[in-house]
């Protein structure tokens, strides 16, 4: 079985992240960037049907500079078979339909049966990229996934919806989209990393995809303006001295939440 | 054949597992009547689609559109009603609420007409070119605004962020034909509704919200937190440590990879504040805090904040509302 693993270099959710004020850019020199840990933690669930199956070939694809490169061959250490990178300048800002447009292109390339995803990346957080591939690609998309198993050609699969779960199923080849209640990935062991030094990573640009980044009959979502928000103060903080309830109360009735 | 408004907006309506109009039906409606003229869709499995209707009109549609699909949740299938709708009205924006499956229908259709999407929007405005939508980024840490470079954006807002109500229409309800679509959908072979104190708000619409973290020690004493939510009248949140500790299910996870909120007061019990707890809720109106460590990071944005023993401090607070209420 062929799976194409999706993951994505965040900047850290553990520290300041800023976009820059010019350009509206995320800011890569402000904080540590990471692999996000949906993507490894989908990462994970390839690596679990690995183990199940020797056969399985586990493909990652990012988007993104070359600082990703450092990202992709951690997954490689984890045990992912190769890596594609898109890199390009004409991406530089690219909005969630271009994104999804290019990776499209990359999947397309190759006959996956799954295509694997986190539901959300922390730092857009739109939730939507997996099933714009789905449109993009005519597959269908078990997305949101609390748990997941394959078996037959078959992947079943536990979908959390707001206010209730489903229990689902669709025929391979599908996409599917992983929630943070499966588990973190394992750690990559020397082995693995000595391994990764030798495992390829396929770079392609816009022109090797055969993808034009403003084509005229396509809108783009740009950014217009970019402000940073002053920081919040920090109000009143008393020590409880067995009046601290009635005192917030009071606050609270002040305010008129009450 | 209905006319349709130059300045329609096009607002998706979602319905719930529950069988009912989503609750931010209204604010999304609220929200296209300051730009346009609403035009609402409501596209479900038949049996309440009139009521639906009904009370979309009654929270500002002009003009309903409505159809039957197979699943409220296949967002496939809701997406070709999307378009059959776009198609008919012609909108200047499209609305849909950034909840899971709207944003999936949004996605879809944004992607299948290759127009500008603009994602959790917490407003939208409007200029001389079209309607601009404003955003949250890193967690409320920045504010930026959106624009498509030509066409109709499509539009996903954050739920709970909206205070503006349309005034309620007569309904004025057409019926849509749907025909196959190509989409190929998952099967859901079986959907089972959470289980829901349906006395309490819901998190993401709550315009209070109570939340517990790792200080609250175990599943029995996180009660003390739906004890003050029920007080307050507030929906229940909690921090990632409580969840990821089995105290509550991970659907009330607050915080940057769980549900950002912005309720006019948030309460935090037993929460330190980390950055990625702070990303959820840094944009409520009003912020307390109850900790017993004063060097907590919540403290540095708390509005009220008191540093002392949750299981102390809490009832006090829940008898002095009590006291309040007698009055």
């Amino acid at each position: 079985m062929k799976i194409a693993v999706l993951i994505k270099e965040v900047p850290d959710t553990g520290a300041d992240r800023a976009l820059n004020p010019q350009t509206g850019l995320a800011d890569r020199a402000a904080s540590e960037a990471v692999l996000d840990e949906i993507g490894e933690r989908t990462l994970e669930v390839a690596l679990k049907i690995l183990d199940a199956d020797p056969d399985t070939r586990i493909t990652v694809l990012s988007m993104g500079p070359d600082s990703i490169q450092a990202t992709l061959r951690k997954a490689l250490a984890m045990g992912a078979a190769d890596a594609v990178q898109i890199s390009d300048d004409a991406l530089i800002g690219a909005d969630l339909v271009l994104t999804a447009e290019v990776l499209a292109a990359a999947l397309r390339r190759e006959q996956y049966d799954l295509v694997l995803a986190g539901n959300m990346s922390t730092d857009g957080s739109a939730g939507m990229l997996p099933v714009m591939l789905a449109e993009l690609l005519s597959l269908p998309a078990a997305t949101s996934l609390s748990e997941i198993s394959i078996a037959d050609g078959v992947l079943r699969g536990t979908r959390e919806l707001e206010g209730a779960t489903a229990q689902i199923s669709t025929p391979l080849p599908a996409i599917a989209s992983i929630t943070e209640a499966l588990p973190d990935a394992r750690f990559p062991n020397f082995k693995g990393i000595m391994a990764a030094k030798k495992k390829p990573i396929e770079i392609l640009s816009l022109a090797d995809l055969g993808v034009d980044a403003l084509p005229a009959d396509t809108a783009r979502s740009i950014m217009l303006t970019v402000a940073q928000k002053p920081p919040r103060e920090a109000g009143t903080i008393m020590n409880d001295d067995g009046q601290a309830g009635a005192a917030l109360v009071d606050f609270l009735a002040k305010n008129n939440l009450v | 054949m209905t006319a349709f408004a130059a300045d329609s907006i096009l607002v998706f309506l979602e319905t719930t597992a529950a069988g009912e109009l989503a609750k931010n039906s209204a604010e999304l409606l609220g929200a296209a009547a300051g730009v346009g003229t609403p035009v609402a869709l409501v596209a479900a499995p038949g049996e309440h689609l009139e009521a639906f209707a009904a009370q979309a009109a009654q929270a500002g549609a002009s003009a309903v559109l409505s159809a039957v699909v197979e699943s409220a949740i296949l967002t496939g299938q809701l997406a070709d009603a999307l378009q059959q709708a776009y198609d008919l009205v012609q909108p200047h924006a499209v609305l849909l609420a950034h909840s899971l499956t709207s944003r999936e229908v949004a996605a879809r259709f944004a992607v299948r007409n290759k127009l500008a999407l603009s994602v959790d929007a917490l407003g939208v405005q409007r200029d001389e070119q079209g309607a601009i939508a404003s955003h949250s980024i890193y967690g409320g840490a920045f504010s930026t605004t959106s624009a498509p470079t030509f066409g109709a954006p499509v539009i996903t807002v954050r739920v709970g962020s909206i205070e503006a109500r349309a005034q309620g229409q007569e309904p004025a309800v057409t019926a849509l034909e749907l025909a196959g679509g190509t989409t190929p959908d998952i099967q859901v072979l079986d959907l089972k509704k959470a289980e829901s104190n349906s006395a309490r708000p819901e998190l993401r619409t709550a315009t209070k919200v109570v939340s517990g973290g790792r200080g609250l020690g175990s599943t029995e004493q996180f009660d003390l937190v739906y004890q003050l939510a029920d007080a307050l009248g507030a929906g229940v949140g909690a921090s990632r440590a409580a969840v990821d500790a089995g105290f509550i299910e991970h659907a009330a996870q607050v915080g940057q990879t769980g549900v950002a909120v912005s309720p006019q007061l948030y309460v935090a019990l037993g929460i330190s504040g980390a950055i990625q707890h702070k990303a959820g809720m840094q944009t409520a109106k009003t912020i307390v805090a109850i900790n017993k460590d004063g060097d907590a990071p919540i403290f540095e944005i708390a509005d009220f904040g008191i540093v002392g023993d949750v299981f102390k401090v809490v009832p006090q607070v829940i008898s002095a509302l009590e006291a309040r209420k007698a009055q």
